[in-house]
């Protein structure tokens, strides 16, 4: 490391930021500017990787900017949680840059600059949001990534995409003002403190009531996570051009509401209070109706990014779920879930994105016999599909299995039932697509190859190999996974 | 020579501005008179920053005017709490005063402008007389002094409104100074004195009299006039939304607040917190006006079109918020009304500079001014948002520490508690609302009007001055914590 | 009857309050206005200089063999006072010409009519 460590985490955050200006000087010239983001794209994940040995050692960095309340600070701490996240962001957000060159290219989008300077921006927000040290400064990246992401979600600019970008906005400020903030509040009450500690930070003699009430509006304020009733923000944000539904709202902006609960149930609940609290079981049975709910809703779409916007509202539940659990395999589970979720539903998204810059296409019944003119893209949506679902060979396969011991673990069979019929859902709503892909539509019509942009099929390869190495070589990942289970305790 | 001077600061605080105010009209010619308003203000801010130092350390100190003593004489009387509030007005008008040398230019008659300079050092001279003074009376004839001034000051305005404002304003204001009259007459009637810490230790003995329960009333409903408490602000949007741009700066970021200020004296000081909150039903009272407060001024403030309504419907909310803090009858609460004062006066402060800057381009502050401003004025839509934010309560702004005590404060309050906590978070996303459509115009609608291009650099200095400052107490809380929680501690004790 | 003759000049100060008051509010004519203000300021006047009679008590001018003086104060302070509420009058009026010369009118309703905030 150049710096000092405990600099070097503010620094990661501010390398997006150098990105933006050079971004801003090379706006007359597209091709450099887009190398500018890839490079930026780049160096961000090199500094986030170069604290992965530390991490898994047992190392902590942390640093503090400044003190504005007696006890209450803005700073950094980075535990194995916050260095999954950050490794997934960074690592897809050079992906994405790859694939938004072909994309937006290929879409004719107007306003690019702006497009790849506040997509530099809400990576640093996100970053911030992985590396914060308690609840106060994760509150602060987490908004300023709801208001870094609106330009990004109302792109198009038109009536639709200003409506989508209003409830986008709408909700997920409501839910963390209302929400997030009085129980952050409450909390610092209670506690005396905010900071993210293993086991929790809570006596063991805390109302149970009260804890009870602060879960519950911990769930609900972070509406980032999507629980049902607060996920119509989501499939809203779909106006928005492919990348950023790809990025944003696959990995970085839902994962960081489902990383905040996960965060939130392991150091500020810890798991030994949260399986004595009977608002647990009310969220439980929330999540598992989210998850069904949802993939019912998924089948009802058409349009296939709405399709794969519920779908994200029922595989985001299953990280709650598995956070809920409070059990080893559960909160393991959750934590490879965001893993392997954002691999397989970013393959999903690039994908949607290509069929629509190749051909135009939305609306899945459009698509059957696609797969004879886009092979590699209907290979790549089956690779993504069978890792959502979770089945052998890919990542999503470890999760799922995780998350079903979970469930057995804690004694709820009812859940597992619930996770059974989900995996069969995601088949029925997903696999159709490739299969009617490739063997659908009519046969005997001339096959032209059209395939999307290089850069597209670059990333969707990458991504879809990526799903294929999570199966074969999960140890990382499950290591970083049995660390956040150890802070629990 | 110099020991002279520096003995007599306290009155020196009042009647530089105060002197030199004819000094201003006798002159006449442009750039002297701003100078010498600047110097005046300069000077008084300076002191003001003297006298904090020296309370903070040493502890209240009592100044006779003219030699008598107290309880004969006058007497200015510097403690904890009005020492922060001079430092704060004499901050604000200092700012003020650098942004109006340009602003004016724009918004007021050139044969005016001596005069402007006259009322507005008149105006800040009786401003920090109401706070530093220590004689009951004489703070009336202080209010009577900044009233007058201020109802001039609002006259100026181009728009012809301003005039009607102005005199709807005056008539509300001097209903609002009779009352206070009233009140303070009674007083003397029962006790004999002026002085406000002799009324306080004569007070106790004929507390339990229907005079001096008709005194307190007099004296709230007075004040509450003046502050513009929820439902005697009817005077305000027009007064702040007529008014010049650099009127309804200093008007937003000091008037209202040195009016808070001194109902805290009269409740806390004078009467104390046994009679004011035992005697009398004043907590309910105040929590249920301020909550409406909080509610209809948000609410209207959504459904204006003129910007400068938009804030000033904003401030009715926020004095809401002061209220609340003062009704929850605790140090922490008192703090945190306190530091709403502090912290509002910047942010609100700032806003209406960006606001002003918009006017210096576009004539006008309608949000269809507003569209396109995001590209054509950046740095001025920057600060804008930044002076949003705070208002709105995000973490790093000023405007999130004081919502943070003040929730903390009515955390303590048990049932009422989560309904003032419920009431601050949706003030929160009302906030949202209102501070939205403004942004959503300017970032991401194009523009109507011609673009003109960003404002002057003598105006958009002051304004991120104050857009920085409202970031600063977002950070580093140091000093207005401190202020405000010193100033709460001396009137109730008990730490924040 | 000593309520209402014992308390003569208290009821003589609310009624004038009164007055002022009712005009301020129910009349559109905004001299007239002006001119309810201006009783209303006066009632407290009266109230403050009737305050400062002492029973038995002579003027307050130092004088051989007099014990027992009226307190001048309150008379010093209305003195003040009257200062201002003329001020205000004044200030008033002139603001009443500009909104003539701006509205061509000094009723309420009519300026209301023409864009005025009353």
């Amino acid at each position: 490391m150049i710096l000092p460590p405990e600099l070097m985490m503010p620094a990661t955050v501010l390398v997006p930021f150098i990105g933006v200006i050079l971004i801003l000087l090379t706006r007359k010239f597209p091709n450099i500017r887009e190398a500018m983001t890839l490079v930026t794209a780049v160096t961000t994940f090199l500094m986030v990787l170069q604290f992965l040995p530390g991490v898994l050692e047992g190392e902590t960095y942390s640093y503090t900017f400044a003190e504005p309340l007696p006890g209450i600070s803005l700073a950094f701490s980075l535990e194995p949680l916050g260095m999954l996240f950050a490794l997934i962001a960074s690592f897809l957000w050079i992906v994405t840059s790859v694939y938004a060159i072909g994309y937006m290219r290929g879409a004719g989008e107007q306003n690019q600059t702006r497009f790849y300077i506040f997509f530099a921006i809400a990576v640093s927000f996100t970053l911030g949001v992985a590396f914060s040290a308690n609840l106060l400064t994760l509150f602060v990246f987490y908004e300023m990534l709801t208001l870094s992401t609106y330009p990004l979600v109302a792109h198009k600019g038109n009536t639709a995409a200003r409506d989508g970008g209003r409830v986008y906005l709408g909700i997920l400020l409501t839910t963390s003002i209302a929400f997030f903030l009085p129980a952050i509040i409450w909390t610092y009450a209670v506690a005396g403190t905010l900071d993210f500690q293993p086991g929790g930070i809570f006596d063991d003699n805390v109302n149970a009531v009260v804890a009870g009430a602060l879960l519950l509006l911990f769930f609900y304020g972070a509406g980032k996570a999507a629980l049902m009733p607060f996920h119509r923000w989501l499939p809203s944000a779909m106006v928005a051009p492919t990348p950023v539904s790809a990025l944003l709202h696959a990995v970085a902006v839902v994962k960081a509401g489902v990383f905040t609960l996960l965060k939130i149930s392991v150091y500020i609940f810890g798991a030994d209070l949260l399986l004595d609290l009977n608002a647990r079981d009310i969220l439980l049975y929330i999540a598992g109706t989210t998850i069904l709910l949802a993939s019912l809703v998924a089948m009802t779409k058409d349009n296939l990014k709405a399709r794969l916007a519920y779908s994200t509202v029922s595989q985001l539940a299953y990280v709650t779920l598995g956070a809920l659990l409070a059990t080893q395999a559960g909160m393991e589970g959750s934590a490879m879930q965001i893993a392997t979720h954002a691999f397989g539903k970013i393959t999903l998204f690039f994908c949607a994105g290509a069929i629509y810059v190749a051909t135009k296409k939305t609306e899945i019944s459009d698509m059957k016999g696609l797969g004879r003119a886009m092979p590699i893209t209907m290979l790549a949506f089956f690779i993504g599909a069978m890792s959502i679902i979770g089945l052998p060979p890919t990542g999503g396969t470890w999760s799922k299995w995780y998350l079903m011991l979970g469930t057995l673990e804690s004694g709820y069979l009812f859940l597992m039932g619930v996770l059974m019929i989900s995996s069969l859902l995601n088949i029925a709503y997903l696999l159709p697509i490739p299969i009617q892909g490739f063997f659908g539509g009519e046969k005997d019509k001339p096959t032209v190859f059209s395939e999307a942009p290089l850069p597209c099929l670059i990333a969707i390869t990458v991504t879809s190999i990526g799903c294929l190495v999570l199966f074969i070589c999960p140890e990382l990942l499950y290591e970083l996974a049995a660390l956040v289970y150890l802070g629990a305790l | 020579m110099m020991e002279t001077i520096l003995s007599n600061l306290p009155a020196l605080q009042v009647l530089l501005p105060l002197l030199t105010a004819p000094l201003c009209f006798m002159i006449r010619k442009q750039g002297v008179t701003w100078l010498f308003a600047f110097l005046a203000t300069l000077g008084s801010f300076a002191i003001a920053i003297d006298l904090y130092r020296e309370v903070m350390t040493n502890g209240p100190l009592s100044y006779h005017m003219g030699g008598w003593e107290p309880p004969w004489g006058i007497e200015y009387r510097l403690d904890e709490l009005n020492t922060f509030i001079v430092l704060l007005v004499s901050a604000m008008a200092t700012m003020t005063l650098v942004f109006a040398r340009k602003s004016i230019e724009k918004e007021i008659a050139p044969q005016s402008f001596a005069l402007f300079y006259t009322a507005f050092l008149l105006c800040f001279a009786g401003l920090l007389g109401i706070t530093i003074t220590g004689d009951a009376f004489n703070l009336f004839v202080f209010l009577e002094i900044s009233s007058l001034s201020t109802y001039i000051l609002i006259s100026f305005g181009k728009d012809n409104r301003a005039l009607t404002a102005s005199f709807q304003y005056l008539i509300m204001g001097t209903i609002g100074a009779t009352m206070l009259l009233i009140g303070i007459g009674f007083l003397y009637m029962m006790t004999g004195t002026l002085n406000m810490a002799d009324l306080a230790s004569r007070l106790p003995e004929v507390m339990d009299t229907n005079t001096v329960r008709a005194a307190f009333a007099f004296i709230i409903v007075g004040l509450s006039i003046k502050l513009a408490l929820f439902p005697l602000h009817i005077w305000l949007p027009n007064a702040y939304g007529y008014a010049p741009s650099t009127v309804t700066i200093f008007l937003a970021a000091t008037s209202t607040k040195v009016a808070i200020y001194a109902l805290i004296r009269f409740i806390f000081t004078i009467f104390g917190v046994e009679f004011s909150f035992g005697g009398m039903p004043l907590t309910a009272i105040f929590l249920f006006l301020s909550i409406l407060a909080v509610f209809s001024g948000s609410l209207s403030a959504i459904y204006q079109t003129n910007i400068k309504h938009v804030l000033a419907y904003s401030s009715i909310a926020q004095i809401g918020y002061m209220m609340i803090g003062i009704a929850l009858l605790s140090t922490l609460g008192l703090g945190a009304g306190i530091l709403h004062m502090f912290n509002h006066a910047i942010m609100k402060g700032c806003m209406f500079m960006a606001l002003g800057c918009v006017y210096f381009r576009y004539g006008s502050a309608r949000i269809e001014d507003f569209k396109g401003l995001g590209k054509t004025m950046p740095l001025t839509m920057a600060a804008f948002v930044v002076g949003g934010l705070g208002l709105i309560g995000m973490p790093l702004t000023a405007g999130f520490i004081s919502k943070w005590y003040l929730v903390l404060a009515a955390l303590e309050h048990g049932y009422a508690g989560i309904v003032i906590v419920i009431t601050i978070l949706v003030g929160s996303l009302l906030a949202v609302a209102y501070i939205w459509r403004i942004v959503e115009a300017a970032y991401f609608q194009e523009p109507e009007n011609e673009p003109q291009g960003e404002a002057p650099m003598a105006l958009l200095i002051p304004t991120w001055i104050l857009a920085l400052a409202t970031i600063y107490f977002g950070l580093d809380t140091r000093l207005s914590v401190e202020g405000a929680t010193r100033a709460a501690e001396s009137l109730i004790g008990g730490g924040l | 009857m000593s309520i209402v003759l014992g308390l003569f000049n208290y009821w003589v100060v609310i009624a004038l309050m009164m007055i002022g008051f009712y005009l301020v509010i129910a009349t559109s004519n905004l001299i007239k206005k002006i001119i309810g203000l201006n009783i209303f300021q006066t009632s407290v006047f009266i109230l403050y200089i009737s305050i400062g009679k002492v029973k038995g008590g002579a003027a307050p001018i130092l004088e051989e063999g007099t014990e027992l003086y009226a307190n001048p104060l309150p008379h010093v302070l209305i003195l003040t006072a009257i200062v201002v509420g003329v001020a205000t009058t004044a200030l008033g009026l002139a603001l009443i010409v500009r909104i003539k010369e701006a509205y061509g009118s000094i009723n309420e309703n009519e300026i209301r009519e023409k864009g005025g905030t009353t």
